[in-house]
C-alpha cells in the first residue's frame, strides 16, 4: 500500500527532533546547497526548469520559468519571497513542513536565492500561526551560526540573509501582490499589474515569489537531479506534492505521493470514509476550488486530470465530506469566510460575497425561491473574471459547483423549509448511528 | 521629423468596430472617449494613477494586438491600447455590458438610498451611471437584501464630511490626499464591506487642498460642511470665474442661486490649475455677504461729524470737491484686489483726475527703500510679460530642469504653483530648491531642499547659488521669487543677476489676485499703464495722446508706505484708499493714534466692500462690487489674461470703475472709461509700451541685519489659511487653520534651553505673544511664526519679518 508515496519533504516528519539542524544535517540536509554553491547559477534555474516543477501554491506556474523572468540586467537588488501564509481553509502542508523540518525550506530558500542571485531573501508566515514561525526563526537562527545563511556561505563568496516575517491575519496576503503590500508595511492589498512582481515586486525590485512546498522541494532536485524529479508524476505534472486529506476520513492526514494520484488511492490510504458513510463530495485544493463528487474520485490528481473535471489541483487540500454533510452549510460557511476576507479593494468581491451570504442565508433557512438558485448563479457569474484578485473568483468556486452538482439538495431545504440535516451527524463526535 | 515621430507613436485600435488612432500608453477608456463612447467609471480619474478598484469599466477584449483575447472582460481604465487591439464596449459586447450591469448592481446593494436628502443627488456620477449602465429593479431589495449601514457622517476635517455608506469606496480621495497634495491622512481603514474611508485618531484630514476630495467623489460620500443640505445641483445656476485669493489665477465655477453663492468648484483649466483649487478658493466665499457688507454710498455729516448714507450723486460731489480742495496731495492706495481694469480705472484717475503719481498697490511691507527696488525690478523684468511672449509659464514648471523659490513658500502663498512643482517633481523629479529660513511641510512635498538663509541673507543667498554646484541653474531653470523679496535690500538685484549668469528664468508671484493686474496698469508711483514709465517723457507723451488729455504728470510719486508717512506728517491732504486692510499697511495691526489723527484731518474717500477702519475714517464711503459682483479680469503671476464675467446681480455697490468715474466726472476730468467693458478696451486701445522698457540698477546691496547676543530673527509669512477678512464667515474653513506656533532648530531650541512643546514668549519691536515652540528644519538663529494666525497675529504684536526678536521659554 505505501508503495506508492513518495517520502521526501515528509521523508524526516518522524524522526526525533526532526526540526533540529543536527536531525536535518544528519540525514544528509544542506548538501544540496553545498553542491549549488558550486554550481553556475544558470544551470540550477535550468535545473528547475528541467525537473518540471510547477509552483504548489495552486496556480502551478513553472517555477523555473518564473525565476528565468528576473532581469539579472536589472542593477535593483533581487528578492526572494516565499508566500507562507498559508490560510484557504482545507490547506495545510506548509504549517506542517515548515513546523516539522524547516531545514528543509531554509536550505531551499538558500539555493533559490543564490539562483536567482537575491542576498536577501522574506519568509511571510501567516501571523496566527506563531509557533511555526518561532520554528523558522529557530531554524533560520541555526543556520547562520552553522554558515549556511549570512556573509560568504561556505566560503563560495555569497551571501544571503533571510528575514522571518509574521503576517497579521488577513486571507488576503496570500495573494501575492497583497503579500508584497504587507511586507513593506502597507494594507494587505493587490497591487494593479503589471507591473509585475519579477521586474518590480517587493520595493519596486525583481522578485521572485514561491509558495513553501515549491522551495522546499527545490534541494531535493539540486541533490537528486531533474530527472529523478520529473521521473516522478504526469507527463506535464511533474514530481511528487503532499496531499492533505481532512475531514471525513478514517485518517486524516498529509500523504506525499506523486502528482497523478487518485483520491481512490488516497482515501485508500487514510483508512476510507468514516465507518459506516459514504463519500458525498470533495475540494481538490482547498475551498477556492470547486468542489467535486464521488464520480470524480478516479481522476488523476494533478494539474491537468482537476482541470478536466471542471476544477483545479490548488492546494491538494482534499476535504472530504461524507453524506451526512449539509452541502448548503458547507457553502454558506465558506462564503461567510470569504465575505470575512475580502480586502474590500473591488466592488464584486466587497459587495459580491455580502450579498451571496445572504441569498445562502436565506437559502439554507429554507426562505428562498427556487429563483434565488439562478439568482446565485448570476452573480457568481458577475463576480468570477470581474474581481480584481483571484479571491473573488474562488468565492465563486463552492456555491457554482455545488449548484451544478447538488440543486436538488438546495431545492430541498425550500421544500422542507429549512435544512433537512441533521447538523450533529456531520460532527467528529457523532455518536454511530444515533440522531443527536 | 517632428510629425514622423508623432505619428510612430500612434497605436491604431478598433472599438466598437470604429478605427482609432491614439498615442501609444493611451488608455483604453480613453481611447474610447475618441470615438464618442463613453465607459462608466468611478475610481478612474485622469490625473490621478489607475487604480482599477471599482470595476466598473469592464470591456470585452476579443484581440489584445497579439491575436489573442483576454478570456475575462478587462479594466479599461488600467489597460494601455496596443497596436491592432480589438475592444467592445457595452456598447457592442453583451459581455461587457453585463459585466457592468452586475458591477453596479453590486455597487449599489450597500448604497443608500437617500438620494432626494444627498447633496451630489443631480449631479451624482453613481446616480448618472446607474441610469446608464444599471438596471430599474433591485434583486437585492427584492430578495429582503439588508444594507450595511454606519453611523453618519464623520468629520475627516472640519469642513469635509464623510457618509461612510455612500461610499463605494473607489479611493479617489485617497488617491488625490497622496499623490496630488500629498497630505495623505485619509486612507482605507477595516476590510471587505466595512472597508471604509478613514483617519488616524485624532490627527484629521488638514490639508489645503482638502476640499477637492468633495468634488472628485462620485458619489455622495464626502460633502462639504458648509454647503450640506443647502441646495440642490439642479437649483443651481453655475457661471465660470477666476479665483480671487491669490494670484494663481486658478479657473473656478461659481454656483449660486437666488443672488447667493452657494458653492464654488475647481473649474477645469489644463494650462493653470488642471482641476483642483486650495481650499481658501474654495470655501472662503461668505465674507461679502456677512452684515458689515456696504450697502450705500456714506459721507461725513458737516453738522454731526458723523457718517450717514447719501445718494451715489452726493457722494461724488463731496468727493470730487474734497479732492479739489487738497489740490494734487493725495495718495492713492488700490490695494491688491482689483481687476485689471478697476486697477486700471485707479492709475488713469491718479494721473488724469487727480494729477499725481502717488499711487501704489502694494499693501504691505515694503522695506526700508520704500519699496523702491521692488518697483523698479517690476518696471523692467516683469511687467509686459505673458504666456508667449516668454514668460515663464506652469507648464515651464512642469518641465523645468530646476527651479528655486526665494522669498515665496508656494503651498501657503501660491496654492497652483505648489500642486504643479509637486506633480512635476513626482513625474520628472524636476527638483526644488528654496532659499528660506524654514524648510517646510510644503517643501517636503516637493521633495525639495532648503538653502537655509536668515531673513535679510537673502541677496547674499541668492548670489552663491551662482557657484552652487548642486542647484545647477541653467536654461531649463526656473527661479520664482516672491513679494516678500522687496523688503530686503539687493535681493530682487540678487535674482535677476542670478537669471542672467545662469540663463534661468524669473518670474514674480505676489500675493493677491490683483496685484499684476496693478502693475500691468500702472499703479505704481513709477509706472504707467502698458509698462510706461513714469520717468521716461516720450512714455508720458505717448499715454497723454492715448488718453487725449495735455500731459501726464512727470513727477516723482509716492509708494504705499510713503504715502502713509507724508499722512502722518501731514504732507498729504487726501487719500483715496480701495481693497486696502489697514492692519495690513499699518504697523501695529490698526490705526496708530497719529495715522487716526492725520485721517481724521484729511480728506479720506474710501472704496469698499466691507467696514473697515478706513471706511470709518473717511469722509466718503463708496460701496464697490467685489469680484462676484462684476465683470473683470485678473492677470495671474504668469501674465495671463483671466476674465470673467459678472456673477451676481447687486445693484447696491458699483466696480471701482463706475465709482471713480463718477468722482472724476464731478471733477469736471473724467477717466473716459465708466464700465469694465469700456476700461478693457482702453486697456487694449492704449496697449502696452513699445519703446525702451525702464532700467534696472542693482542698488547697493546692504548688509544683513545681524541681531544682538541672545537675539533671534524673526521668519514669518501669512499661511494660506490665517484672519484675512476674506475668510470671514466659514466657521468650518477657518477652524482648519494651520495652530500657530514658534519654529526653531533643535540645536536653537537646546541652546534657549527650552523643549518642544513649551510655551514661550516671543517679543518684538511691537510687542509679545505667547506660542507653543516646536522643532523644524530652520537655519539657526532664526524663528518662525506666522505673521497672521487668527488670535496671534505676529505681524502685529511681534513685529515684521526680519526683525530681531527674543524666545523666553514658559510653562507647558
Amino acid at each position: 500500500m505505501t508503495d506508492v508515496l513518495t517520502p521526501v519533504l515528509t521523508d524526516d516528519w518522524d524522526a526525533a527532533q526532526s526540526w533540529k539542524l543536527a536531525t536535518y544535517e544528519s540525514r544528509g540536509g544542506y548538501g544540496a546547497l553545498k553542491k549549488a554553491l558550486g554550481m553556475n547559477q544558470d544551470d540550477i534555474i535550468t535545473a528547475v526548469k528541467d525537473s518540471g516543477l510547477r509552483g504548489r501554491g495552486g496556480a502551478g506556474f513553472p517555477t523555473g520559468m518564473k525565476w528565468s523572468f528576473i532581469p539579472q540586467d536589472n542593477p535593483k537588488p533581487k528578492y526572494l519571497v516565499v508566500n507562507a501564509d498559508e490560510s484557504e481553509p482545507g490547506t495545510c502542508k506548509d504549517i506542517p513542513l515548515m513546523m516539522a523540518t524547516p531545514h528543509t525550506l531554509v536550505e531551499g530558500v538558500a539555493i533559490s536565492s543564490y539562483a536567482i542571485r537575491a542576498n536577501k531573501a522574506f519568509i511571510y508566515i501567516r501571523g496566527e500561526v506563531l509557533h511555526v514561525i518561532r520554528r523558522v526563526q529557530a531554524a533560520v537562527a541555526e543556520a547562520y551560526e552553522a554558515g549556511h545563511l549570512g556573509k560568504n556561505i561556505h566560503g563560495s563568496g555569497y551571501d544571503l540573509d533571510i528575514v522571518v516575517h509574521a503576517g497579521a491575519g488577513a486571507y488576503i496576503c496570500g495573494e501575492e501582490t497583497a503579500l508584497l503590500e504587507g511586507l513593506e508595511g502597507r494594507r494587505g492589498q493587490p497591487r494593479l499589474r503589471p507591473p509585475f512582481p519579477a521586474v518590480a515586486g517587493l520595493y519596486a525590485s525583481p522578485t521572485v515569489i514561491n509558495n513553501v512546498e515549491s522551495i522546499a522541494s527545490v534541494p531535493s532536485i539540486i541533490a537528486h537531479g531533474a530527472e529523478w524529479f520529473a521521473s516522478m508524476g504526469t507527463e506535464k505534472s511533474k514530481g511528487y506534492g503532499i496531499f492533505s486529506l481532512s475531514g471525513h476520513v478514517a485518517n486524516p492526514c498529509q500523504y506525499e505521493a506523486p502528482l497523478g494520484i487518485t483520491l481512490r488511492k488516497l482515501i485508500e490510504l487514510a483508512g476510507g470514509i468514516r465507518a459506516g458513510h459514504e463519500l458525498k463530495f470533495w475540494t481538490p485544493g482547498g475551498s477556492s476550488t470547486p468542489l467535486l463528487t464521488a464520480d470524480h474520485l478516479d481522476i488523476p490528481l494533478d494539474f491537468e486530470g482537476v482541470s478536466g473535471a471542471g476544477s483545479m489541483l490548488g492546494t491538494r487540500a482534499l476535504q472530504i465530506f461524507d453524506e451526512t454533510t449539509c452541502v448548503v452549510r458547507a457553502v454558506l460557511r465558506w462564503t461567510e469566510f470569504y465575505k470575512h476576507e475580502s480586502c474590500g479593494k473591488c466592488t464584486p468581491c466587497r459587495e459580491g460575497t455580502w450579498w451571496l451570504t445572504q441569498t445562502l442565508t436565506r437559502l439554507e433557512k429554507g426562505q428562498g425561491t427556487p429563483g434565488d438558485l439562478d439568482l446565485l448563479l448570476d452573480q457568481c457569474e458577475n463576480i468570477l473574471g470581474r474581481s480584481f484578485c483571484a479571491l473573488g473568483d474562488g468565492a465563486t468556486s463552492p456555491i457554482s459547483s455545488s449548484i451544478q452538482y447538488f440543486r436538488e439538495e438546495y431545492l430541498a431545504h425550500l421544500e422542507h423549509g429549512g435544512c433537512p440535516f441533521d447538523p450533529l451527524a456531520s460532527t467528529a463526535f457523532a455518536i454511530e448511528g444515533a440522531n443527536a | 521629423m517632428t510629425a514622423e515621430l508623432v505619428k510612430t507613436n500612434q497605436v491604431t485600435v478598433t472599438i466598437d468596430g470604429i478605427q482609432v488612432s491614439v498615442p501609444a500608453d493611451t488608455l483604453v477608456i480613453r481611447a474610447a472617449e475618441e470615438i464618442g463612447v463613453q465607459i462608466p467609471r468611478f475610481c478612474d480619474h485622469p490625473l490621478l494613477a489607475p487604480a482599477g478598484a471599482c470595476r466598473q469599466c469592464l470591456v470585452d477584449i476579443p484581440d489584445a494586438g497579439n491575436g489573442r483575447g483576454f478570456p475575462k472582460p478587462q479594466a479599461s481604465c488600467t489597460l494601455p491600447v496596443a497596436e491592432g487591439m480589438v475592444v467592445n464596449t457595452q456598447a457592442t459586447s453583451p459581455v461587457a455590458d453585463k459585466a457592468q450591469q452586475g458591477v453596479m448592481e453590486f455597487l449599489l446593494i450597500n448604497h443608500p438610498l437617500d438620494c432626494p436628502v444627498c447633496d451630489k443627488g443631480g449631479e451624482c456620477p453613481l446616480q448618472n451611471q446607474a441610469m446608464s449602465n444599471g438596471q430599474g429593479e433591485s434583486r437585492f431589495a427584492e430578495s429582503g437584501g439588508v444594507k450595511r449601514v454606519f453611523p453618519k457622517p464623520i468629520n475627516l476635517a472640519p469642513q469635509v464630511l464623510l457618509d461612510r455608506e455612500r461610499c463605494i469606496v473607489c479611493q479617489r480621495c485617497t488617491r488625490f490626499a497622496d499623490e496630488i497634495a500629498g497630505d495623505p491622512f485619509i486612507a482605507l481603514v477595516e476590510r471587505g464591506a466595512q472597508q471604509q474611508i478613514g483617519i488616524a485618531e485624532g490627527v484629521e484630514f488638514l490639508s489645503y487642498f482638502s476640499g477637492n476630495t468633495i468634488q472628485i467623489c462620485p458619489v455622495g460620500a464626502l460633502t462639504s460642511a458648509a454647503y450640506r443640505f443647502r441646495s440642490r445641483p439642479f437649483d443651481l445656476v453655475s457661471s465660470a470665474s477666476i479665483a480671487d485669493h491669490d494670484a494663481c489665477g486658478s479657473a473656478i465655477r461659481v454656483d449660486h442661486r437666488r443672488g447667493k453663492v452657494m458653492r464654488r468648484m475647481a473649474g477645469d483649466d489644463r494650462d493653470v490649475n488642471e482641476e483642483w483649487i486650495t481650499d481658501k478658493d474654495r470655501f472662503a466665499f461668505v465674507s461679502t455677504r456677512l452684515d458689515d457688507r456696504l450697502t450705500h454710498p456714506q459721507v461725513r455729516d458737516t453738522e454731526t461729524g458723523e457718517l450717514r448714507a447719501a445718494s451715489w450723486p452726493e457722494a461724488f460731489a463731496v468727493a470730487a470737491r474734497g479732492l479739489a480742495a487738497a489740490k494734487k496731495k493725495v495718495g492713492l492706495l488700490p490695494g491688491g484686489r482689483l481687476t485689471a481694469e478697476d486697477a486700471y480705472a485707479w492709475s488713469k484717475f491718479a494721473r488724469v483726475t487727480v494729477r499725481t503719481n502717488n499711487i501704489d498697490f502694494r499693501a504691505r511691507p515694503l522695506g526700508a527703500d520704500h519699496g523702491a527696488e521692488e518697483a523698479a525690478f517690476l518696471a523692467s523684468t516683469v511687467v509686459l510679460g505673458a504666456p508667449g511672449a516668454g514668460a515663464v509659464t506652469y507648464a515651464d514648471l512642469e518641465t523645468a530642469s530646476a527651479v528655486l523659490l526665494a522669498g515665496l513658500e508656494p503651498e501657503d502663498e501660491a496654492g497652483t504653483i505648489f500642486l504643479r512643482l509637486r506633480k512635476a517633481n513626482r513625474a520628472t523629479g524636476a527638483r526644488v530648491f528654496a532659499i528660506s529660513a524654514v524648510g517646510t511641510r510644503g517643501l517636503a512635498k516637493v521633495d525639495g531642499t532648503l538653502l537655509p538663509t536668515v531673513p535679510g541673507a537673502e541677496a547674499a543667498a541668492l548670489a552663491a547659488v551662482a557657484s552652487n554646484s548642486d542647484v545647477a541653474l541653467d536654461s531649463h531653470s526656473v527661479i520664482l521669487v516672491g513679494e516678500r523679496l522687496a523688503v530686503v535690500p539687493g535681493a530682487l538685484a540678487a535674482a535677476v543677476e542670478l537669471a542672467r549668469s545662469t540663463g534661468a528664468r524669473l518670474a514674480w508671484v505676489p500675493r493677491r489676485a490683483g496685484d499684476r493686474g496693478a502693475v500691468e496698469t500702472g499703479c505704481l508711483p513709477t509706472l504707467l499703464p502698458g509698462g510706461r514709465p513714469v520717468a521716461d517723457a516720450m512714455a508720458r507723451v505717448d499715454l497723454a495722446e492715448a488718453w487725449g488729455v495735455d500731459a501726464v504728470t512727470g513727477k516723482d510719486g509716492l509708494s504705499g508706505s510713503q504715502i502713509l508717512d507724508a499722512l502722518r506728517d501731514g504732507d498729504l491732504n487726501a487719500l483715496v484708499v480701495g481693497g486696502v486692510d489697514p492692519a495690513d499697511v499699518l504697523p501695529s495691526g490698526g490705526v496708530d493714534k497719529k495715522l487716526r489723527k492725520a485721517l481724521k484731518k484729511a480728506f479720506v474717500i474710501s472704496l469698499e466692500v466691507r467696514s473697515s477702519e478706513f471706511t470709518e475714517l473717511a469722509d466718503v464711503v463708496f460701496p464697490v462690487a467685489p469680484a462676484s459682483d462684476k465683470a473683470g479680469t485678473f492677470i495671474n503671476w504668469e501674465g495671463r489674461v483671466r476674465s470673467f464675467p459678472k456673477v451676481l446681480d447687486h445693484p447696491s455697490s458699483l466696480p471701482d470703475v463706475r465709482v471713480l468715474a463718477g468722482i472724476a466726472e464731478e471733477r469736471g476730468r473724467s477717466i473716459g472709461v465708466r464700465t469694465p467693458e469700456q476700461a478693457w478696451a482702453e486697456i487694449v486701445k492704449v496697449g502696452p509700451w513699445s519703446g525702451e522698457r525702464a532700467g534696472f540698477e542693482a542698488p547697493a546691496s546692504a548688509a544683513a541685519p545681524q541681531p544682538a547676543a541672545g537675539q533671534l530673527v524673526l521668519a514669518s509669512w501669512k499661511q494660506l489659511l490665517d484672519d484675512g477678512r476674506g475668510q470671514d464667515g466659514d466657521e468650518h474653513l477657518r477652524a482648519s487653520v494651520r495652530p500657530p506656533v514658534a519654529l526653531v532648530s533643535a540645536g536653537t531650541l537646546t541652546s534657549l534651553g527650552l523643549t518642544a512643546g513649551d510655551e514661550v514668549e516671543l517679543a518684538g519691536p511691537l510687542g509679545r505673544l505667547r506660542l507653543p515652540v516646536a522643532v523644524g528644519e530652520v537655519a539657526e538663529g532664526v524663528v518662525w511664526a506666522p505673521a497672521s494666525a487668527p488670535g496671534a497675529s505676529v505681524r502685529h504684536q511681534v513685529g515684521p519679518a526680519g526683525s530681531a526678536v527674543t524666545l523666553v521659554g514658559g510653562t507647558k
